[in-house]
């Protein structure tokens, strides 16, 4: 590929993976992208707590927090990359990041576990970005149906649920056409509603 | 290899590599795209710099443009580090910073011609 000689035109997007630890995100993220999934940490660090603690020097603890992505070239000009979300929610700060001008979000769902999920539903519904549920069908099997996943989970009725196979290419690449197609729907339906 | 939680010398040692700035001169998107500038190439060829300016100007050269998580990944530096040190390359001008474009504005048409690419890239794959 040639340098491109126009300056400003290329740029990014995102898409944000969630789920419960062991739900399947990086396995999502490298079915569908172009370069095997990276890994990024950042550091958090939180001044002066436990500081009686001899285990710990004074001052300074920190946490690294690791995330897991992969990228799309959507056309020449525009890469999409897909950012799983740190396994454990407690780590909201690197969350903030994540969420921050990201088209929407999927939540993987394993209907054996869950109650893992419900973390990252609420952070999205809080923040107001759009999400759709996938349920990741492990062994091919679905344990329930997309119903009584919408009901377990009390989510909104126009929030799509649909089912995937997080290792299969076609069926990751369904979820993001639906998660993309149900934002656009969502943002024209407010651009034509009454005031 | 310590625990990584385990409060060595390892806490700050970090940004060493940024002379101890956690401030980046620019905040740069975890997904912003980092490309090589003329300038930042023929620093290359003349040996300028660090060699975290060397590393990064050459794998964003030739227009393989890479984001800021990308860069981190790769040099397996932490994000904020990363991001200090692009942010003072932007500054020298050795590489050009593309952020990602905002949806945010609802009225905005850029938002949805965007989400619409999106969409007609993914069917393509």
């Amino acid at each position: 590929m040639s340098p491109r000689p126009s300056a400003g035109r290329v740029t990014s997007a995102k898409i944000v993976i969630a789920g419960g630890f062991g739900v399947g995100k990086t396995t999502l993220v490298g079915s569908v992208s172009e370069i095997t999934p990276l890994t990024t940490e950042a550091i958090m660090t939180s001044a002066g707590v436990g500081v009686d603690d001899n285990r710990q020097v004074p001052g300074k603890m920190t946490t690294t927090v690791a995330m897991d992505f992969g990228r799309i070239s959507i056309d020449r000009d525009l890469i999409l990359y897909l950012f799983g979300t740190p396994g454990q929610t407690r780590f909201w700060f690197m969350w903030d990041e994540l969420v921050r001008g990201a088209i929407g979000a999927v939540v993987m769902v394993d209907t054996r576990r869950l109650a893992d999920c419900f973390a990252a539903i609420d952070f999205f519904e809080h923040r107001r970005l759009p999400y759709l549920v996938a349920i990741n069908c492990f062994d091919g099997m679905q344990y329930h149906n997309a119903q009584d996943v919408r009901d377990a989970l009390a989510i909104s009725s126009d929030v799509p649920v649909v089912s995937c196979d997080a290792r299969n290419r076609e069926s990751t690449k369904n979820v993001l056409i639906s998660l993309v197609e149900y934002v656009l729907t969502m943002r024209r339906s407010r651009a034509v509603a009454p005031a | 290899m310590p625990e990584r939680d385990e409060p060595t010398g390892a806490l700050v040692r970090p940004y060493a590599v940024t002379r101890g700035r956690t401030r980046p001169k620019l905040e740069i998107a975890l997904e912003a795209l980092v490309e090589t500038t003329v300038r930042g190439r023929s620093g290359i060829r003349g040996g300028q710099g660090g060699s975290e300016h060397q590393y990064i100007a050459a794998m964003c050269d030739g227009g393989r443009v890479q984001s800021l998580a990308e860069i981190a990944a790769r040099m397996q530096l932490p994000l904020g580090v990363a991001r200090v040190i692009v942010a003072d390359m932007a500054h020298d001008g050795l590489v050009a910073v593309y952020e990602p474009t905002s949806l945010e504005d609802e009225t905005d048409a850029v938002g949805t011609e965007l989400l619409e690419r999106v969409l007609s890239g993914l069917r393509r794959l």
